[in-house]
């Protein structure tokens, strides 16, 4: 075979490899994406899933509902005059 | 038969030949042009087909959230469902319209309206921010062309009582009022988008490239504290009902950073229900709304004449209690005799104040106002914040520096003097108010304004109005040293003043070591009491008491706690150095520069 020949071969050789490691790297990618897409989707659920969760609890939380309990539910009052008692040292 | 070839004789191969080139032609044509659109020139096509399967798709960013100063939620936005639908499509099939308005929960005309409203159009909402799970089902019926889309809105857990400070959004999350809209670009982010490729429904059948990551908006950590202003709405509300009031507003600062600890209004609307009710309860009146300060001035008029050298201690004439200037009287609630300035901000003498602004340049107390922010905008950013009014020192007569001396003929508002009011006891060191965390925090030392000893005495001067025998004695708060100024207005309608009036409060605390200033003032109060030491004094009380507890700030007259003293009882409720108006005289009466003047 001449130099001439091989050379044309490696070079047709090399030619398909390459093509072929396009193809591969296209899908890697794709394939990639793919879970990044579904990554990013479960981290937004769990961040909106997060901020329900923010709202609910500063909505039972809320100052007037919790003075509400305190005063109606459990009887609770602020200590007045008398009812304080000041410690000294 | 001759065999010799007639000229005229037919030959085929001419034709074959004829033939072949024209059927060669044709191959190479079509040949050459497929070379063309495929090696040469193939964009064109490409991008045909692009345009008709390949979309970018906008990738959501949710809005931040605002946070309090100890990272409670104040506002957050949910996802919720969009319906939308393609007309085209759907109207193909009338015959589901029905089943599909009763899904959404929209009249069937309604529902067929739009849709033919836009016939020709592949986009229309049918219903916006619905319940994920309903949305869900209505896209689950089938109907061809509905489908559903992610919107986020936003949520306020506390509702009325951070409406004004924070604001609201528009359907479209975007930052409409207060400081939703100051902060818009901070809170937004920046959607992303994506390449995909859809089939014929519109479905995406691959993702292809990530064209720019979504940036989910920041969060916002506001200097608000969400107890203290709770408080603050709770107390304003109830000296409104208890007073019959129209309005009113609190402003508390944080001393030494300029922070606004709680800033509420009344009337108040829920930012939840976005139809969100009159314009008039929208406006942050704290920041928005001007009034004329009042005997709540006076601590600066005092202020200047001490800059100017008076001596502090000097007994000022103000017999017999009426004041002849060109042609004018002012006139004190009484004769108070000889005052000196301890006792004009005690019992609040319109007369002292006017021979002490007489005495004074008027460029000089026109710079001393200016200087503590009066009448000028607080650069605290919130949108529409008022400025306010004050003549230049030019325009001024004798009159006019009279009036402003006890707090008429300029306007303010609350936030100004609570502003001023917290420069007085930072030391004379004035910051600019700000509603975020830290806000401050690159130049904490602010601008002095005033001499640090003069601020020093002005506020132990104050604390004589909120101790026995002052004005507001209603405003002291046990186990604390409170210093404060009352004032008492008139409103002010075009070309004079109502039968109306104006409750305000200005007070700091503790003395000692000042943490808190607070502004109380309240519109129109009509059951009987009118003077800031009655109407407004005491919701400074209700609401430092809480506030103080809340911040763990020290007590700082723990002595007289501990002797059993409780605040005394107020013998009178002090008078604002307001003179009320002779029954007489009707309605809208005096011009504007006669402000509790008469004639």
């Amino acid at each position: 075979m001449s130099l001439r020949a091989f050379l044309l071969l490696m070079l047709l050789g090399l030619a398909a490899t390459s093509a072929v490691a396009v193809v591969l790297a296209r899908h890697a990618h794709r394939e990639a994406f793919i879970e990044l897409t579904r990554l990013e989707k479960a981290r937004d659920e769990l961040n909106i899933e997060f901020g329900r969760l923010q709202i609910e609890q500063a909505t039972w939380s809320e100052t007037n509902r919790i003075e509400q309990i305190a005063s109606t539910k459990l009887g609770m009052k602020f200590p007045e005059g008398a009812e304080v008692v000041v410690v000294t040292p | 038969m001759s065999q010799r070839p007639r000229p005229n004789v037919f030959d085929p191969r001419r034709r074959l030949l004829v033939v072949a080139v024209v059927l060669g032609a044709c191959g190479f044509a079509i040949a050459a042009r497929a070379a063309w659109l495929q090696l040469l020139n193939p964009e064109f096509y490409q991008q045909q087909g692009d345009a008709r399967f390949v979309r970018d798709v906008p990738i959501t960013a949710s809005r931040g959230a605002i946070l309090d100063r100890n990272g409670e939620t104040l506002a957050a936005s949910s996802p919720v469902s969009s319906v939308w639908a393609n007309p085209q499509e759907t109207l193909k099939h009338p015959e589901r319209l029905g089943e599909l308005a009763d899904a959404l929960g929209v009249g069937r005309d309604e529902l067929k309206q739009r849709l033919a409203a836009r016939a020709d159009r592949e986009f229309v909402y049918l219903r916006r921010h619905m319940n994920p799970d309903a949305a869900a089902q209505v896209v689950a019926m089938g109907v061809p062309g509905v489908h559903e889309q992610r919107e986020f809105r936003r949520f306020y857990p506390h509702g009325e009582v951070m409406a004004h400070v924070l604001g609201f959004t528009n359907i479209d999350d975007r930052g409409q009022e207060g400081l939703e809209l100051a902060f818009d670009p901070w809170l937004t982010g920046k959607p992303g988008a994506k390449r995909v490729i859809r089939n014929r429904q519109g479905q995406i059948i691959d993702d292809v490239d990530l064209l720019r990551a979504a940036e989910p908006g920041r969060d916002l950590v506001l200097s608000i504290d969400r107890r203290v202003q709770y408080l603050a709405y709770r107390e304003l509300k109830a000296a409104l009902i208890q007073h019959r009031a129209y309005s009113g507003s609190v402003v508390v600062l944080d001393i030494p950073t300029g922070e606004v600890i709680a800033m509420v209004n009344q009337p108040s609307y829920n930012p939840n229900a976005r139809a969100g009710g009159p314009g008039a309860a929208r406006r942050n009146r704290a920041v928005t709304d001007l009034v004329e300060p009042g005997s709540v001035i006076k601590a600066f008029t005092v202020a200047a004449a001490m800059e100017n050298g008076a001596d502090p201690t000097r007994r000022i004439d103000t017999s017999p209690g009426v004041f002849p200037l060109h042609g004018h009287a002012i006139r004190d609630v009484r004769n108070f005799g000889l005052v000196d300035m301890t006792v004009l901000l005690q019992k609040s003498s319109n007369i002292a104040s006017t021979k002490l602004a007489l005495e004074m340049d008027d460029a000089h107390f026109h710079d001393v106002l200016t200087r503590f922010g009066l009448a000028q905008s607080t650069a605290s950013g919130f949108p529409g914040e008022a400025a306010g009014t004050l003549e230049p020192a030019a325009g001024w007569g004798d009159i006019e520096k009279a009036t402003i001396s006890y707090g008429y003929g300029i306007s303010v508002t609350p936030l100004q003097i609570a502003q001023a009011y917290a420069a007085l006891a930072n030391g004379g060191r004035l910051l600019p108010p700000t509603f975020v965390r830290g806000g401050n925090a690159a130049a904490p030392e602010g601008r002095q304004v005033i001499d640090p000893q003069i601020a020093r005495s002005v506020v132990g001067m104050l604390e004589s109005v909120v101790a026995p025998g002052g004005t507001a004695t209603t405003a002291a708060v046990a186990g604390y040293r409170v210093a404060g100024k009352s004032g008492t207005t008139r409103r002010s309608v075009a070309g004079g003043y109502e039968r109306r009036y104006i409750s305000l409060f200005a007070g700091i605390v503790p003395v000692e070591q000042p943490r808190f200033a607070m502004v109380v003032a309240v519109h129109d109060p009509a059951a009987g009491q009118f003077y800031g030491g009655a109407v407004a004094a005491p919701v400074f009380h209700g609401v430092m008491d809480g506030a103080l507890r809340l911040m763990d700030v020290p007590p700082d007259n723990v002595e007289a706690w501990l002797a059993g003293a409780a605040p005394a009882a107020p013998a009178e409720i002090g008078t604002d150095g307001l003179v009320p108006l002779d029954p007489a005289t009707p309605g809208p009466t005096a011009p504007a520069a006669d402000a509790g003047v008469q004639p």
